[in-house]
Protein backbone atom coordinates (compact mmCIF):
# COMPACT_ATOMS: atom_id res chain seq x y z
CA UNK A 1 0.00 0.00 0.00
CA UNK A 2 1.02 3.81 -0.77
CA UNK A 3 0.71 5.65 2.48
CA UNK A 4 -0.82 8.60 0.77
CA UNK A 5 -2.71 12.01 1.31
CA UNK A 6 -4.64 12.50 -1.80
CA UNK A 7 -7.87 12.61 -1.95
CA UNK A 8 -9.08 9.37 -3.92
CA UNK A 9 -12.58 8.51 -4.86
CA UNK A 10 -13.61 4.66 -4.02
CA UNK A 11 -12.27 3.42 -7.23
CA UNK A 12 -8.89 4.75 -7.45
CA UNK A 13 -8.66 3.45 -3.92
CA UNK A 14 -9.55 -0.07 -5.18
CA UNK A 15 -6.75 -0.34 -8.27
CA UNK A 16 -4.26 1.34 -5.78
CA UNK A 17 -4.92 -1.83 -3.27
CA UNK A 18 -4.67 -4.59 -6.02
CA UNK A 19 -8.59 -4.94 -6.62
CA UNK A 20 -8.37 -4.61 -10.39
CA UNK A 21 -5.32 -6.42 -10.69
CA UNK A 22 -1.66 -6.23 -9.72
CA UNK A 23 0.08 -4.35 -13.28
CA UNK A 24 -2.92 -1.51 -13.06
CA UNK A 25 -2.24 -1.25 -9.53
CA UNK A 26 1.42 -0.36 -9.90
CA UNK A 27 0.60 2.35 -12.62
CA UNK A 28 -1.95 4.01 -9.96
CA UNK A 29 0.79 3.28 -7.57
CA UNK A 30 3.51 5.60 -9.91
CA UNK A 31 0.83 8.29 -10.69
CA UNK A 32 -0.33 8.63 -6.75
CA UNK A 33 3.33 8.76 -5.73
CA UNK A 34 4.28 10.85 -8.23
CA UNK A 35 1.19 13.53 -7.59
CA UNK A 36 2.18 12.87 -4.19
CA UNK A 37 5.52 14.55 -4.59
CA UNK A 38 4.36 17.20 -5.87
CA UNK A 39 1.23 17.84 -2.82
CA UNK A 40 -1.27 16.94 -5.39
CA UNK A 41 -4.96 16.92 -3.71
CA UNK A 42 -6.22 14.95 -6.10
CA UNK A 43 -6.53 13.20 -9.68
CA UNK A 44 -7.92 14.43 -12.53
CA UNK A 45 -9.52 12.42 -15.90
CA UNK A 46 -7.87 13.28 -18.71
CA UNK A 47 -9.32 14.50 -21.55
CA UNK A 48 -7.55 13.75 -24.67
CA UNK A 49 -4.98 11.25 -26.17
CA UNK A 50 -1.67 10.93 -24.75
CA UNK A 51 1.70 11.75 -26.36
CA UNK A 52 4.19 9.42 -25.89
CA UNK A 53 7.89 10.68 -26.11
CA UNK A 54 9.37 7.07 -26.04
CA UNK A 55 9.26 5.95 -29.50
CA UNK A 56 12.57 4.24 -30.07
CA UNK A 57 13.85 0.07 -29.72
CA UNK A 58 16.83 0.91 -28.09
CA UNK A 59 17.77 -2.26 -26.54
CA UNK A 60 19.37 -0.83 -23.51
CA UNK A 61 15.48 0.02 -22.09
CA UNK A 62 14.56 -2.88 -20.99
CA UNK A 63 12.61 -1.56 -18.06
CA UNK A 64 10.67 0.17 -20.41
CA UNK A 65 10.05 -3.30 -22.92
CA UNK A 66 8.85 -5.13 -19.86
CA UNK A 67 6.67 -2.68 -18.08
CA UNK A 68 4.96 -3.04 -21.91
CA UNK A 69 4.48 -6.78 -21.40
CA UNK A 70 3.17 -6.50 -18.24
CA UNK A 71 0.41 -3.52 -19.37
CA UNK A 72 -0.36 -6.14 -22.57
CA UNK A 73 -0.77 -9.38 -20.75
CA UNK A 74 -2.81 -8.02 -18.32
CA UNK A 75 -5.02 -6.84 -21.07
CA UNK A 76 -4.56 -2.37 -20.40
CA UNK A 77 -4.52 -0.10 -23.18
CA UNK A 78 -4.55 3.66 -22.61
CA UNK A 79 -8.70 4.63 -23.94
CA UNK A 80 -8.32 6.68 -26.43
CA UNK A 81 -5.49 5.74 -29.34
CA UNK A 82 -2.11 8.15 -28.62
CA UNK A 83 0.25 9.37 -30.66
CA UNK A 84 4.36 9.05 -30.01
CA UNK A 85 7.59 10.77 -30.70
CA UNK A 86 8.97 10.34 -34.54
CA UNK A 87 10.69 7.04 -35.30
CA UNK A 88 14.85 6.88 -35.40
CA UNK A 89 15.03 5.34 -38.89
CA UNK A 90 14.65 6.26 -42.45
CA UNK A 91 17.12 4.43 -45.04
CA UNK A 92 15.67 5.54 -48.04
CA UNK A 93 16.17 9.72 -47.36
CA UNK A 94 18.60 9.65 -44.94
CA UNK A 95 21.79 8.34 -46.05
CA UNK A 96 24.04 5.54 -44.19
CA UNK A 97 27.16 3.76 -44.86
CA UNK A 98 26.97 0.05 -44.39
CA UNK A 99 28.87 0.46 -41.33
CA UNK A 100 26.43 2.93 -39.99
CA UNK A 101 23.47 0.69 -40.69
CA UNK A 102 24.74 -2.16 -38.60
CA UNK A 103 24.80 0.22 -35.78
CA UNK A 104 22.01 1.26 -36.37
CA UNK A 105 20.22 -2.21 -36.51
CA UNK A 106 22.22 -2.95 -33.25
CA UNK A 107 21.01 0.30 -31.51
CA UNK A 108 17.72 -0.01 -32.61
CA UNK A 109 17.33 -3.84 -32.37
CA UNK A 110 13.84 -3.54 -30.40
CA UNK A 111 12.53 -1.18 -32.97
CA UNK A 112 9.78 -3.85 -34.89
CA UNK A 113 9.26 -5.55 -31.34
CA UNK A 114 8.42 -1.77 -29.56
CA UNK A 115 6.25 -1.22 -32.56
CA UNK A 116 4.05 -4.11 -31.88
CA UNK A 117 4.13 -3.65 -28.04
CA UNK A 118 2.84 0.22 -29.05
CA UNK A 119 -0.20 -1.06 -31.15
CA UNK A 120 -1.13 -3.68 -28.67
CA UNK A 121 -0.72 -1.05 -26.03
CA UNK A 122 -3.15 1.38 -28.18
CA UNK A 123 -1.11 3.84 -30.86
CA UNK A 124 -3.28 5.18 -33.13
CA UNK A 125 -1.92 4.13 -36.26
CA UNK A 126 1.42 4.02 -38.06
CA UNK A 127 1.57 7.76 -38.95
CA UNK A 128 1.13 8.40 -35.45
CA UNK A 129 5.14 8.87 -35.27
CA UNK A 130 5.85 12.41 -34.75
CA UNK A 131 6.86 15.34 -32.48
CA UNK A 132 4.35 17.81 -33.80
CA UNK A 133 1.30 15.98 -32.77
CA UNK A 134 -0.95 19.07 -32.33
CA UNK A 135 -0.38 19.89 -35.55
CA UNK A 136 -3.92 19.60 -37.81
CA UNK A 137 -2.79 17.06 -40.14
CA UNK A 138 -1.80 15.16 -37.54
CA UNK A 139 -4.67 15.17 -35.21
CA UNK A 140 -4.03 14.83 -31.81
CA UNK A 141 -4.82 18.67 -31.18
CA UNK A 142 -6.16 19.33 -27.82
CA UNK A 143 -8.96 21.85 -26.78
CA UNK A 144 -8.22 24.70 -24.44
CA UNK A 145 -8.54 23.96 -20.50
CA UNK A 146 -8.29 20.18 -21.53
CA UNK A 147 -6.44 17.87 -19.42
CA UNK A 148 -3.58 16.01 -20.41
CA UNK A 149 -0.90 13.03 -20.07
CA UNK A 150 1.70 14.33 -22.68
CA UNK A 151 5.81 13.66 -22.22
CA UNK A 152 7.79 15.22 -25.30
CA UNK A 153 9.19 18.51 -24.08
CA UNK A 154 8.15 20.73 -27.15
CA UNK A 155 4.74 19.50 -27.77
CA UNK A 156 3.81 19.67 -23.89
CA UNK A 157 5.26 23.12 -24.04
CA UNK A 158 2.99 23.79 -27.38
CA UNK A 159 0.04 22.29 -25.91
CA UNK A 160 0.37 24.57 -22.77
CA UNK A 161 0.99 27.95 -24.38
CA UNK A 162 -0.46 28.09 -27.72
CA UNK A 163 -3.33 26.48 -27.38
CA UNK A 164 -3.93 26.85 -23.18
CA UNK A 165 -4.49 22.63 -22.50
CA UNK A 166 -3.02 21.37 -19.62
CA UNK A 167 -0.38 19.01 -18.82
CA UNK A 168 2.70 18.60 -17.26
CA UNK A 169 6.02 18.51 -18.10
CA UNK A 170 6.06 14.53 -17.15
CA UNK A 171 8.40 12.32 -18.18
CA UNK A 172 8.26 9.01 -20.84
CA UNK A 173 6.44 6.27 -19.25
CA UNK A 174 4.74 8.50 -16.45
CA UNK A 175 2.81 9.85 -19.11
CA UNK A 176 1.62 6.42 -20.89
CA UNK A 177 0.67 5.54 -17.27
CA UNK A 178 -1.45 8.48 -16.82
CA UNK A 179 -2.91 7.16 -20.23
CA UNK A 180 -3.63 3.42 -18.69
CA UNK A 181 -5.54 4.92 -15.09
CA UNK A 182 -6.89 7.36 -17.38
CA UNK A 183 -6.41 10.06 -14.84
CA UNK A 184 -3.33 12.40 -13.74
CA UNK A 185 -2.30 13.93 -10.36
CA UNK A 186 -3.52 17.86 -9.93
CA UNK A 187 -0.38 19.66 -9.44
CA UNK A 188 2.23 22.36 -11.51
CA UNK A 189 0.76 23.15 -15.05
CA UNK A 190 -2.64 21.79 -14.27
CA UNK A 191 -3.49 24.13 -11.44
CA UNK A 192 -4.51 28.47 -12.23
CA UNK A 193 -1.53 29.19 -9.46
CA UNK A 194 1.02 26.75 -11.89
CA UNK A 195 0.54 28.69 -14.66
CA UNK A 196 1.14 32.26 -13.36
CA UNK A 197 4.83 34.11 -14.71
CA UNK A 198 7.89 34.60 -12.67
CA UNK A 199 9.35 35.99 -15.29
CA UNK A 200 8.55 39.28 -17.41
CA UNK A 201 10.87 38.55 -20.55
CA UNK A 202 11.59 41.62 -22.80
CA UNK A 203 12.25 41.31 -26.32
CA UNK A 204 13.95 44.32 -26.95
CA UNK A 205 15.72 43.64 -30.23
CA UNK A 206 16.06 45.47 -33.90
CA UNK A 207 14.25 42.54 -35.62
CA UNK A 208 12.72 39.50 -34.40
CA UNK A 209 15.21 37.58 -33.05
CA UNK A 210 15.81 34.21 -34.18
CA UNK A 211 13.16 31.72 -32.58
CA UNK A 212 15.43 29.15 -31.56
CA UNK A 213 17.74 31.33 -29.84
CA UNK A 214 15.47 33.36 -28.21
CA UNK A 215 13.81 30.01 -26.91
CA UNK A 216 17.52 29.06 -26.06
CA UNK A 217 17.85 32.28 -23.94
CA UNK A 218 14.99 31.82 -22.21
CA UNK A 219 15.21 28.27 -21.51
CA UNK A 220 19.02 29.22 -20.06
CA UNK A 221 17.61 31.98 -17.77
CA UNK A 222 14.22 31.05 -16.42
CA UNK A 223 14.91 26.87 -16.35
CA UNK A 224 11.70 25.88 -15.35
CA UNK A 225 9.65 28.90 -14.43
CA UNK A 226 6.90 30.61 -16.60
CA UNK A 227 7.94 33.38 -18.50
CA UNK A 228 5.45 36.02 -19.92
CA UNK A 229 6.88 37.38 -23.09
CA UNK A 230 6.48 40.59 -23.90
CA UNK A 231 7.66 42.42 -27.66
CA UNK A 232 7.09 39.48 -30.12
CA UNK A 233 3.54 40.89 -31.00
CA UNK A 234 4.69 44.13 -32.71
CA UNK A 235 6.52 40.85 -34.95
CA UNK A 236 4.01 38.31 -34.56
CA UNK A 237 0.95 40.25 -34.94
CA UNK A 238 -2.16 39.41 -32.84
CA UNK A 239 -3.47 36.03 -31.85
CA UNK A 240 -2.28 32.80 -33.15
CA UNK A 241 -1.73 32.96 -37.12
CA UNK A 242 -0.04 30.52 -39.19
CA UNK A 243 4.01 32.49 -38.81
CA UNK A 244 3.14 32.52 -35.42
CA UNK A 245 2.50 28.94 -34.87
CA UNK A 246 5.88 28.20 -36.56
CA UNK A 247 7.54 30.61 -34.37
CA UNK A 248 6.37 29.49 -31.10
CA UNK A 249 6.74 26.16 -31.77
CA UNK A 250 10.54 26.27 -32.73
CA UNK A 251 10.94 29.08 -30.23
CA UNK A 252 9.13 26.65 -27.03
CA UNK A 253 11.12 24.20 -28.14
CA UNK A 254 14.23 25.72 -27.62
CA UNK A 255 13.46 27.05 -24.29
CA UNK A 256 12.07 23.11 -22.95
CA UNK A 257 15.54 21.43 -23.94
CA UNK A 258 18.11 24.26 -23.33
CA UNK A 259 15.96 25.08 -19.55
CA UNK A 260 12.81 23.11 -18.61
CA UNK A 261 10.07 25.53 -19.79
CA UNK A 262 6.62 23.85 -19.72
CA UNK A 263 4.45 26.67 -20.34
CA UNK A 264 5.09 30.60 -21.51
CA UNK A 265 3.01 33.22 -22.21
CA UNK A 266 3.22 35.46 -25.17
CA UNK A 267 1.45 38.79 -24.91
CA UNK A 268 -1.03 39.94 -27.51
CA UNK A 269 -0.60 36.37 -29.27
CA UNK A 270 -1.43 33.19 -26.63
CA UNK A 271 -4.51 32.57 -25.23
CA UNK A 272 -4.49 33.03 -21.76
CA UNK A 273 -2.02 36.01 -21.93
CA UNK A 274 -5.03 37.53 -24.71
CA UNK A 275 -7.38 36.86 -21.31
CA UNK A 276 -5.72 37.92 -18.45
CA UNK A 277 -3.08 40.06 -19.47
CA UNK A 278 -0.22 40.95 -17.04
CA UNK A 279 -2.48 39.63 -14.54
CA UNK A 280 -0.66 35.92 -15.35
CA UNK A 281 2.38 37.76 -13.61
CA UNK A 282 3.37 36.57 -10.46
CA UNK A 283 4.07 38.87 -7.37
CA UNK A 284 7.89 39.81 -7.88
CA UNK A 285 8.22 38.46 -10.75
CA UNK A 286 12.13 39.41 -12.30
CA UNK A 287 12.69 40.52 -15.45
CA UNK A 288 15.53 39.53 -18.59
CA UNK A 289 15.93 41.70 -20.88
CA UNK A 290 16.49 39.91 -24.29
CA UNK A 291 18.09 42.81 -26.72
CA UNK A 292 20.72 42.05 -30.13
CA UNK A 293 24.25 41.60 -27.57
CA UNK A 294 21.94 39.43 -25.34
CA UNK A 295 21.21 37.47 -28.45
CA UNK A 296 24.80 37.41 -29.83
CA UNK A 297 26.04 36.65 -26.41
CA UNK A 298 23.72 33.18 -25.98
CA UNK A 299 25.05 32.07 -29.28
CA UNK A 300 28.70 32.90 -28.69
CA UNK A 301 27.86 30.64 -25.39
CA UNK A 302 27.24 27.40 -27.38
CA UNK A 303 30.20 24.99 -27.45
CA UNK A 304 32.03 23.94 -30.48
CA UNK A 305 32.35 20.48 -30.55
CA UNK A 306 34.40 19.97 -33.40
CA UNK A 307 38.12 19.07 -33.71
CA UNK A 308 38.37 21.66 -36.86
CA UNK A 309 35.43 24.02 -36.93
CA UNK A 310 36.29 24.71 -40.69
CA UNK A 311 35.15 20.63 -41.84
CA UNK A 312 33.04 20.61 -45.11
CA UNK A 313 29.63 19.74 -43.19
CA UNK A 314 28.16 16.02 -44.52
CA UNK A 315 24.61 16.50 -43.25
CA UNK A 316 21.77 19.49 -42.52
CA UNK A 317 19.18 18.76 -40.71
CA UNK A 318 16.28 20.98 -40.99
CA UNK A 319 13.39 20.32 -38.46
CA UNK A 320 13.41 20.02 -35.07
CA UNK A 321 10.81 20.21 -33.53
CA UNK A 322 9.68 18.62 -37.12
CA UNK A 323 8.44 21.10 -39.97
CA UNK A 324 4.96 22.44 -40.46
CA UNK A 325 3.36 21.88 -43.79
CA UNK A 326 3.75 25.83 -44.15
CA UNK A 327 7.53 25.45 -42.69
CA UNK A 328 8.21 22.94 -45.53
CA UNK A 329 7.20 24.90 -48.40
CA UNK A 330 8.56 27.90 -46.77
CA UNK A 331 11.96 26.17 -46.49
CA UNK A 332 11.47 25.07 -50.30
CA UNK A 333 10.98 28.63 -51.20
CA UNK A 334 14.00 29.94 -48.95
CA UNK A 335 16.28 26.57 -50.67
CA UNK A 336 15.42 28.05 -54.11
CA UNK A 337 16.12 31.36 -53.59
CA UNK A 338 19.09 30.70 -52.24
CA UNK A 339 20.40 28.58 -54.91
CA UNK A 340 19.21 30.75 -57.32
CA UNK A 341 21.13 33.70 -55.54
CA UNK A 342 24.69 31.16 -55.98
CA UNK A 343 23.73 30.45 -59.23
CA UNK A 344 23.34 26.78 -58.27
CA UNK A 345 20.68 24.21 -58.96
CA UNK A 346 21.68 21.74 -55.98
CA UNK A 347 22.38 21.91 -52.66
CA UNK A 348 26.28 21.31 -51.82
CA UNK A 349 25.13 20.07 -48.10
CA UNK A 350 22.89 16.70 -48.35
CA UNK A 351 19.94 18.73 -46.63
CA UNK A 352 17.19 16.93 -45.00
CA UNK A 353 13.55 18.21 -44.07
CA UNK A 354 11.67 16.47 -41.32
CA UNK A 355 8.49 16.79 -41.03
CA UNK A 356 5.27 14.35 -39.44
CA UNK A 357 4.73 11.78 -41.87
CA UNK A 358 0.76 12.84 -42.43
CA UNK A 359 1.98 15.93 -43.39
CA UNK A 360 4.62 14.55 -45.40
CA UNK A 361 2.46 12.93 -47.37
CA UNK A 362 0.01 16.11 -47.92
CA UNK A 363 3.30 17.92 -49.05
CA UNK A 364 4.06 15.53 -51.35
CA UNK A 365 0.69 15.11 -52.95
CA UNK A 366 1.62 18.56 -54.61
CA UNK A 367 3.95 16.95 -57.20
CA UNK A 368 5.50 19.80 -58.73
CA UNK A 369 6.87 21.67 -55.11
CA UNK A 370 8.13 18.36 -54.09
CA UNK A 371 10.12 17.49 -57.04
CA UNK A 372 11.17 20.89 -56.71
CA UNK A 373 12.60 20.20 -53.39
CA UNK A 374 14.00 16.91 -54.69
CA UNK A 375 15.03 18.35 -57.79
CA UNK A 376 17.73 20.71 -55.53
CA UNK A 377 18.81 17.56 -53.74
CA UNK A 378 17.10 17.41 -51.06
CA UNK A 379 15.50 15.27 -48.87
CA UNK A 380 12.33 14.71 -46.70
CA UNK A 381 11.94 12.22 -43.87
CA UNK A 382 9.96 11.95 -40.88
CA UNK A 383 12.39 10.38 -38.21
CA UNK A 384 13.95 12.25 -35.29
CA UNK A 385 17.77 13.54 -36.21
CA UNK A 386 18.07 12.97 -32.34
CA UNK A 387 17.84 9.64 -32.72
CA UNK A 388 20.04 9.56 -35.86
CA UNK A 389 22.56 11.50 -34.10
CA UNK A 390 22.54 8.98 -31.10
CA UNK A 391 24.55 6.69 -33.51
CA UNK A 392 28.42 7.06 -32.84
CA UNK A 393 29.54 7.04 -36.09
CA UNK A 394 26.85 9.94 -37.15
CA UNK A 395 27.94 11.93 -34.43
CA UNK A 396 31.59 11.96 -35.57
CA UNK A 397 30.34 13.31 -38.55
CA UNK A 398 30.24 17.63 -39.52
CA UNK A 399 26.11 17.45 -38.92
CA UNK A 400 24.46 21.63 -38.86
CA UNK A 401 21.65 22.36 -38.10
CA UNK A 402 19.03 25.34 -37.22
CA UNK A 403 17.93 23.53 -34.15
CA UNK A 404 18.65 23.59 -31.09
CA UNK A 405 17.19 20.75 -29.49
CA UNK A 406 19.49 19.02 -31.54
CA UNK A 407 22.27 21.28 -31.04
CA UNK A 408 21.94 20.76 -27.03
CA UNK A 409 21.72 17.04 -27.10
CA UNK A 410 24.33 16.23 -30.06
CA UNK A 411 27.42 16.95 -31.14
CA UNK A 412 25.47 19.07 -34.37
CA UNK A 413 26.29 22.44 -34.86
CA UNK A 414 23.56 25.13 -35.05
CA UNK A 415 23.44 28.23 -37.21
CA UNK A 416 21.02 31.01 -37.55
CA UNK A 417 18.72 30.38 -40.40
CA UNK A 418 20.67 32.83 -42.83
CA UNK A 419 23.65 31.50 -42.53
CA UNK A 420 22.96 27.72 -42.78
CA UNK A 421 21.03 28.47 -46.14
CA UNK A 422 24.53 30.23 -47.24
CA UNK A 423 26.40 27.12 -45.89
CA UNK A 424 23.69 24.94 -47.36
CA UNK A 425 24.39 26.71 -51.05
CA UNK A 426 28.11 27.10 -50.78
CA UNK A 427 29.25 23.68 -49.27
CA UNK A 428 31.18 25.16 -46.48
CA UNK A 429 31.49 27.26 -43.50
CA UNK A 430 34.41 28.79 -43.77
CA UNK A 431 33.87 31.86 -45.63
CA UNK A 432 30.93 32.67 -43.90
CA UNK A 433 29.98 34.60 -40.12
CA UNK A 434 29.94 31.16 -39.12
CA UNK A 435 28.76 31.19 -35.43
CA UNK A 436 32.13 29.36 -34.06
CA UNK B 1 33.67 19.29 11.79
CA UNK B 2 30.52 19.37 9.23
CA UNK B 3 27.22 20.01 8.53
CA UNK B 4 24.30 19.17 8.95
CA UNK B 5 21.02 19.79 6.65
CA UNK B 6 17.66 18.55 6.73
CA UNK B 7 15.72 18.25 3.72
CA UNK B 8 12.29 15.94 2.63
CA UNK B 9 12.99 11.75 2.02
CA UNK B 10 10.87 11.05 -0.95
CA UNK B 11 12.77 7.62 -0.87
CA UNK B 12 15.04 7.41 1.93
CA UNK B 13 17.57 5.01 3.15
CA UNK B 14 20.85 4.62 5.32
CA UNK B 15 24.17 5.11 2.98
CA UNK B 16 27.47 6.90 3.59
CA UNK B 17 29.08 8.03 0.00
CA UNK B 18 31.11 10.17 -2.05
CA UNK B 19 29.49 13.28 -3.99
CA UNK B 20 29.55 15.20 -6.84
CA UNK B 21 27.89 18.77 -7.36
CA UNK B 22 26.53 20.81 -9.85
CA UNK B 23 25.32 24.16 -8.99
CA UNK B 24 22.99 24.19 -12.14
CA UNK B 25 19.93 21.98 -13.31
CA UNK B 26 21.37 18.59 -14.47
CA UNK B 27 20.42 17.60 -17.97
CA UNK B 28 19.67 13.95 -17.35
CA UNK B 29 19.55 12.44 -21.10
CA UNK B 30 22.60 14.86 -22.06
CA UNK B 31 24.58 13.45 -18.80
CA UNK B 32 23.85 9.78 -18.99
CA UNK B 33 22.78 8.61 -22.69
CA UNK B 34 26.13 8.12 -24.01
CA UNK B 35 27.19 6.12 -21.30
CA UNK B 36 24.09 4.40 -21.34
CA UNK B 37 23.96 3.57 -25.00
CA UNK B 38 27.57 1.97 -24.71
CA UNK B 39 26.35 0.05 -21.58
CA UNK B 40 29.50 1.23 -20.19
CA UNK B 41 29.97 0.07 -16.92
CA UNK B 42 30.16 3.24 -15.07
CA UNK B 43 28.43 6.74 -15.97
CA UNK B 44 30.71 9.50 -17.32
CA UNK B 45 29.01 12.78 -17.57
CA UNK B 46 28.23 13.51 -21.37
CA UNK B 47 27.00 16.92 -21.33
CA UNK B 48 29.30 19.37 -22.67
CA UNK B 49 27.32 22.08 -21.11
CA UNK B 50 27.92 21.45 -17.76
CA UNK B 51 31.18 22.41 -17.08
CA UNK B 52 30.96 21.03 -13.46
CA UNK B 53 30.23 17.44 -13.90
CA UNK B 54 31.14 17.03 -17.75
CA UNK B 55 33.24 14.03 -17.91
CA UNK B 56 33.36 12.98 -14.19
CA UNK B 57 32.32 9.65 -13.25
CA UNK B 58 28.46 9.73 -11.73
CA UNK B 59 28.49 6.02 -10.92
CA UNK B 60 28.09 5.27 -7.28
CA UNK B 61 27.93 8.63 -6.49
CA UNK B 62 25.76 11.36 -4.33
CA UNK B 63 24.84 13.42 -7.07
CA UNK B 64 24.24 17.12 -4.87
CA UNK B 65 22.34 19.65 -7.63
CA UNK B 66 19.21 22.10 -7.74
CA UNK B 67 16.61 19.74 -10.16
CA UNK B 68 17.20 18.42 -13.55
CA UNK B 69 16.47 19.70 -16.38
CA UNK B 70 16.70 18.67 -20.40
CA UNK B 71 14.37 16.20 -22.31
CA UNK B 72 11.29 14.39 -20.92
CA UNK B 73 13.26 11.01 -21.51
CA UNK B 74 14.50 11.91 -18.30
CA UNK B 75 12.77 9.63 -16.48
CA UNK B 76 12.65 6.51 -18.29
CA UNK B 77 16.67 7.32 -18.59
CA UNK B 78 17.10 7.66 -14.77
CA UNK B 79 15.07 3.79 -14.76
CA UNK B 80 17.34 2.87 -17.35
CA UNK B 81 20.77 2.93 -15.62
CA UNK B 82 19.14 2.31 -12.35
CA UNK B 83 18.27 -0.81 -13.77
CA UNK B 84 21.78 -1.48 -15.28
CA UNK B 85 23.71 -0.99 -12.26
CA UNK B 86 25.73 2.15 -13.15
CA UNK B 87 23.08 5.25 -11.42
CA UNK B 88 23.55 7.62 -8.79
CA UNK B 89 23.53 5.94 -5.48
CA UNK B 90 21.72 9.02 -4.19
CA UNK B 91 19.92 12.10 -5.31
CA UNK B 92 20.18 15.61 -3.28
CA UNK B 93 18.21 18.32 -4.23
CA UNK B 94 18.64 21.92 -2.98
CA UNK B 95 14.94 23.02 -4.43
CA UNK B 96 12.19 20.89 -4.87
CA UNK B 97 12.34 17.76 -7.12
CA UNK B 98 11.35 18.55 -10.38
CA UNK B 99 8.52 16.29 -12.24
CA UNK B 100 11.39 14.22 -14.33
CA UNK B 101 13.29 13.26 -11.35
CA UNK B 102 10.53 12.10 -9.63
CA UNK B 103 9.27 10.21 -12.67
CA UNK B 104 12.60 8.07 -12.58
CA UNK B 105 12.76 7.44 -8.95
CA UNK B 106 9.23 6.63 -8.74
CA UNK B 107 9.64 4.08 -11.84
CA UNK B 108 12.25 2.66 -10.99
CA UNK B 109 11.28 1.57 -7.42
CA UNK B 110 7.83 0.91 -8.76
CA UNK B 111 8.74 -1.18 -11.64
CA UNK B 112 12.08 -1.97 -11.34
CA UNK B 113 12.61 -2.74 -7.58
CA UNK B 114 16.15 -0.48 -7.90
CA UNK B 115 15.81 2.32 -5.44
CA UNK B 116 17.73 5.62 -6.07
CA UNK B 117 17.56 7.61 -2.68
CA UNK B 118 16.09 11.21 -2.93
CA UNK B 119 15.78 13.95 -1.15
CA UNK B 120 14.84 17.10 -1.84
CA UNK B 121 14.41 20.48 -0.53
CA UNK B 122 17.98 20.72 1.20
CA UNK B 123 18.50 24.58 0.71
CA UNK B 124 20.66 26.34 -1.23
CA UNK B 125 23.22 26.59 1.48
CA UNK B 126 23.47 22.70 1.58
CA UNK B 127 24.44 23.18 -2.21
CA UNK B 128 26.74 26.32 -1.40
CA UNK B 129 28.30 24.13 1.38
CA UNK B 130 28.88 20.89 -0.51
CA UNK B 131 31.67 20.34 -2.20
CA UNK B 132 32.87 17.78 -5.26
CA UNK B 133 34.57 14.81 -3.29
CA UNK B 134 33.12 14.91 0.29
CA UNK B 135 31.57 12.18 1.92
CA UNK B 136 27.87 12.40 2.86
CA UNK B 137 26.41 10.45 5.43
CA UNK B 138 22.17 9.82 4.64
CA UNK B 139 19.79 8.92 7.30
CA UNK B 140 16.26 7.30 6.37
CA UNK B 141 14.35 10.48 7.74
CA UNK B 142 15.86 12.81 4.83
CA UNK B 143 18.64 14.24 7.06
CA UNK B 144 22.48 14.51 5.55
CA UNK B 145 25.96 14.92 6.85
CA UNK B 146 28.08 16.39 5.18
CA UNK B 147 31.94 15.79 6.29
CA UNK B 148 34.06 18.14 6.44
CA UNK B 149 37.28 18.86 4.46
Amino acid sequence: MVDYKMKLTTEEVDILEGKQGPTLQKAMKSIVLYGETFGAERLLPIDGPVHLVTSFGIPILKPVFDMMEELISSGLATEKKFTVDPRPIDYKNVRCSILEKVVFKIMYGKQKDYEVQLQKVGLKDKNAFTCTCYLPQVGNVPKKGEILSWAESSAVVFANSVIGARSNRNSGVIELLGGIVGKVPEFGLLTDEGRKAKWLIEVKTSKIPEAQVLGSAIGIKVVEDVPYIVGLDKYLGSGISDNAIDYLKDMGAASASNGAVGLYHVEGITPEAIEQKRELLHEGYNIYVIDDEEIKRIIKSYPMLWKDKDLKPKICFIGCPQLSLNQLYGWVEKLSTVLKAKGKSRVAVNTVLCAAPDIAQEFKKDKETYKKLKDMGANLTSICPLMYMNNPLCSKKPVITNSNKLRTYTTARYFVDEEILKIIARGSIKGGEYNG
Amino acid sequence: MGRTFKGRAILGGNIKGECVVSHEGVNTLASFQKSALKKAKKVICSDQNNKELYNKNLTGKIMCLPKTIGSTTGGMVLQTIAQMGIGPLAMLFSEHIDSLAAAGIILSEVWTYKRIIAIDQLGNEFLQYVKDGQLIEIKEDGTIFVEGD
